[in-house]
C-alpha cells in the first residue's frame, strides 16, 4: 500500500459520495435491503478497494490478492457498488440486485460474483472465516493481508468471541477486523439491545492490538491500516466509529433506517443531497 | 450367503470376532491422508485423542489447529481453509458438530461449498454410558438435506478409514459418521470401497427381501441374513455406506428382484437411510419397507448392546422386520 496524498485523498473522498449515490439508486431500485450501514460504511469501502487492498479486479482469483471477508453480509450494497466502480463488473449490473438471476444476492454469496470471498449474512461467522484464510496464508507462506468487515451488532454471536480468542491465541498478524461502530442494530440502540462497551478492553483482553477512528476520516483510517501492518505479534481490530445513514441528513443515527430501503419520494431527497453536497453546490443539480 | 467378491472378514460371524472402535479408522485415514497431500489439516475441539486426531496432531504439528471447546468457530475457521486450498478435517463429537454449528455448516461449508471434511464421532446409541446427550441420532438427516453435502456411514474401523482417505480426494463438503465402541470388523483391506457405490456383502440363491443398512447394522443385517437362512428365506444384504450420494441404480435392482426392503440404521428413521431408500422407491417403484432404527425417541445410559436390544436395533428386530415386510408383499 503506497502512502496517501492529499491529492488522492480528495479524489477518495468524491467517490465516496458516488459510492453513497450509488447505494440509494440500487436499494430505490431493488425496492428492499439495508440503507444505513451501506451508507455508514462508504467511506472505509472506498479506501479499502481504492487505496489498502493489493487487488486485481480483472483477475478476482489471483492467488496473492489480499481477501475482504464482509461478515455482516446485509452491508452489502456497499461493496457492490465500490466493486462496480473498481471494475469487478458492470455499473449497469447494480439495478439487479436482488432480482431474481441475478449475481447480486441479497445477501453476498461466494461463487455468484467474482470477488466475493465468503458467504455472508447469519451473523458472526465472518471472522472465523477470516481466520481460515489467515492460517491459510500463514501455512502458505504468503504476504497477502486479510480483513474481515464486522459491525457491532454481531458482537452479541457467541461464534464471533470464540473467533477472537482463537486469533488471540495463534497471534494472526496477517488478519485486520474492521468493526462498524455505528451503535444501531435492527432492534435499536446497541447499548439498549445488549451492552456491548467496552469492547476495546474486550479485544485487548483477549490479546488483541486496538486502534479506534473516526470511520469517515479516510486519511486515519488508512494510518490505522499501516499501522497494522507494522503489528507483528497480534491481530488488529479497528474500531471504526461511524454514523449509520452518513450523507443523508434523515436518514443519520436513526435505526429505523437500517434495515428498509428508501421510496422514491425519499430517494430523491437523498440524491439530491448527496449530488449537491448538502446544498453547498446547489444550482447545477435544481 | 457371503458375496465371495466382497472379501469380507472370515470370521465376522465368530463370537470373538476382533472388534475395533471405527474412530480409529479415522485416525488412521486422516494420518494416511496428510501423508499424500500437503493441504490436508486437521482442527478439533478439545477431544484430540478421544477422535484419533493425536497421531496426525503428532506427525504434522503445523498442519493441526485445536480450536478449543468451540465446534462453531472450528467449523467456520475450516470453511476459510477449505477456500484457500485447504482440505479441513473437522473432529469432534457428532452431537456437537455437525449438532451445534448446523448453522455454520449450511452457510459457510455447503453453501460456500468450502472443500470440508466433517468428522462426526460418537455417533449413535452406542455410545453408550454417556447418555443421549452424547449420542448424536440425527446427524444423516440432517446433513444429508444440505445441498453439496456428502454423506459416509462406514460399517467398521478399516472402512472408516478407507472412507477417510477417500473423502480427502473428493471435492466440496462430506460428512463421515463414525461410532465409538469396538465394532466387529467386517471388511478385510481387500474388500472394494468406492464412495456412491453400495455394495451387496450377501445374497441367497432365491432373494425374497433385501436389508439394505449402514454403519454398525451392517452386521447385524449379516446375522439377521444367517439366520433367516436357516428359516429358508432368502435374503440380500447391501452395505450401503454413502447416503449420498444414493447409489440408486443398485437399490432399484435390488428391490426389483426382491419386492421388499428392510433398512437398519443406528439413527432416527426420520430422514436417515431409511427415507432416503423410501424417497427413491415412492418415486420410480415403490415397495413394501419397513423401518429398523431409533423410533422418535431419545437414548439413555447403558451398555451398547443392552441399548441396541432395547431400542429395537438389534438382530431380532432386523429378523422380525423381514418377517413383517414379507407379510405385507404381495
Amino acid at each position: 500500500m503506497e502512502p496517501l496524498h492529499e491529492k488522492k485523498l480528495i479524489h477518495l473522498e468524491e467517490v465516496a459520495n458516488h459510492v453513497r449515490e450509488g447505494i440509494i439508486d440500487m436499494l430505490f431500485e431493488a425496492g428492499s435491503g439495508h440503507s444505513a450501514g451501506p451508507l455508514g460504511m462508504a467511506d472505509i469501502f472506498t479506501a479499502m478497494y481504492f487505496h489498502v487492498l493489493n487487488h486485481n479486479p480483472k483477475k478476482p482469483n489471483w492467488s496473492e490478492r489480499d481477501r475482504l471477508v464482509l461478515s455482516n453480509g446485509h452491508i452489502c450494497p456497499v461493496q457492490y457498488v465500490v466493486m462496480a466502480y473498481a471494475g469487478y463488473f458492470p455499473v449497469s449490473e447494480l439495478k439487479t440486485l436482488r432480482k431474481l438471476n441475478t449475481r447480486l444476492q441479497g445477501h453476498p454469496h461466494r461463487g455468484s460474483l467474482p470477488g466475493i470471498e465468503i458467504t455472508s449474512g447469519p451473523l458472526g461467522s465472518g471472522l472465523s472465516q477470516a481466520i481460515g484464510m489467515a492460517l491459510a496464508a500463514k501455512l502458505d507462506k504468503k504476504k497477502n493481508r486479510i480483513y474481515c468487515m464486522l459491525s457491532d451488532g454481531e458482537h452479541e454471536e457467541g461464534n464471533l468471541w470464540e473467533a477472537v480468542m482463537f486469533a488471540g491465541k495463534n497471534k494472526l498478524s496477517n488478519l485486520t477486523a474492521i468493526i462498524d461502530r455505528n451503535n444501531i442494530q435492527i432492534d435499536g440502540n446497541t447499548e439498549n439491545v445488549m451492552p456491548l462497551e467496552s469492547l476495546r478492553d474486550k479485544y485487548e483482553s483477549f490479546r488483541w492490538n486496538v486502534l479506534e477512528v473516526d470511520g469517515h476520516n479516510i486519511e486515519r483510517f488508512v494510518g490505522a491500516v499501516f499501522e497494522a501492518m507494522a503489528t507483528y505479534e497480534k491481530p488488529t481490530v479497528i474500531i471504526a466509529h461511524t454514523i449509520p445513514g452518513k450523507g443523508v441528513d434523515f436518514m443519520e443515527r436513526d435505526y429505523r433506517w437500517h434495515g428498509k430501503p428508501p421510496n422514491k419520494e425519499e430517494a430523491k431527497e437523498a440524491l439530491s443531497e448527496l449530488r449537491t453536497l448538502g446544498n453547498r453546490i446547489k444550482s447545477e443539480h435544481e | 450367503m457371503i458375496n465371495a467378491k466382497t472379501k469380507l472378514n472370515p470370521k465376522l460371524f465368530d463370537a470373538d470376532v476382533e472388534k475395533l472402535p471405527i474412530r480409529n479408522g479415522f485416525g488412521e485415514g486422516v494420518l494416511i491422508a496428510g501423508e499424500t497431500d500437503p493441504n490436508v489439516v486437521v482442527l478439533c475441539a478439545d477431544l484430540t485423542e478421544s477422535t484419533r486426531s493425536d497421531g496426525f496432531a503428532k506427525k504434522f504439528p503445523e498442519r493441526f489447529f485445536e480450536v478449543g471447546v468451540a465446534e462453531q468457530n472450528m467449523a467456520t475457521i475450516a470453511a476459510g481453509l477449505g477456500v484457500s486450498g485447504k482440505i479441513p478435517f473437522i473432529a469432534s463429537y457428532a452431537t456437537f458438530s455437525p449438532g451445534r454449528n448446523w448453522e455454520q455448516i449450511r452457510t459457510t461449508i455447503s453453501y460456500n461449498d468450502s472443500n470440508v471434511k466433517i468428522a462426526g464421532h460418537h455417533a449413535g446409541i452406542s455410545v453408550g454410558p454417556d447418555g443421549a446427550t452424547h449420542q448424536a441420532v440425527e446427524d444423516i438427516a440432517t446433513m444429508r438435506v444440505m445441498a453439496n453435502m456428502k454423506v459416509i456411514v462406514p460399517c467398521d474401523a478399516i472402512e472408516a478409514r478407507k472412507a477417510t482417505v477417500a473423502a480427502a480426494k473428493i471435492w466440496g463438503p462430506v460428512y463421515l459418521r463414525y461410532a465409538r465402541e469396538g465394532t466387529p470388523i467386517v471388511t478385510t483391506n481387500e474388500t472394494k470401497f468406492i464412495p456412491g457405490k453400495a455394495e451387496i456383502f450377501w445374497e441367497s440363491k432365491k432373494p425374497e427381501v433385501t436389508i439394505i443398512a449402514c454403519g454398525t447394522l451392517v452386521r447385524s443385517a449379516l446375522l439377521a441374513a444367517k439366520q433367516l437362512e436357516k428359516e429358508k428365506i432368502g435374503v440380500i444384504v447391501v452395505n450401503n455406506h454413502t447416503i449420498k450420494p444414493l447409489d440408486e441404480k443398485l437399490i432399484l435392482e435390488v428391490a426389483k428382484k426382491t419386492g421388499a426392503i428392510v433398512t437398519a440404521e443406528e439413527h432416527q428413521i426420520a430422514g436417515g437411510l431409511g427415507s432416503t431408500i423410501a424417497e427413491l422407491l415412492a418415486k420410480h417403484n415403490p415397495t413394501p419397507q419397513e423401518f429398523v432404527g431409533l423410533q422418535g425417541v431419545f437414548g439413555e445410559s447403558g451398555k451398547p448392546e443392552e441399548l441396541m436390544e432395547k431400542y429395537g436395533m438389534s438382530v431380532k428386530d432386523i429378523v422380525r422386520a423381514v418377517h413383517i415386510v414379507l407379510k405385507r408383499k404381495k
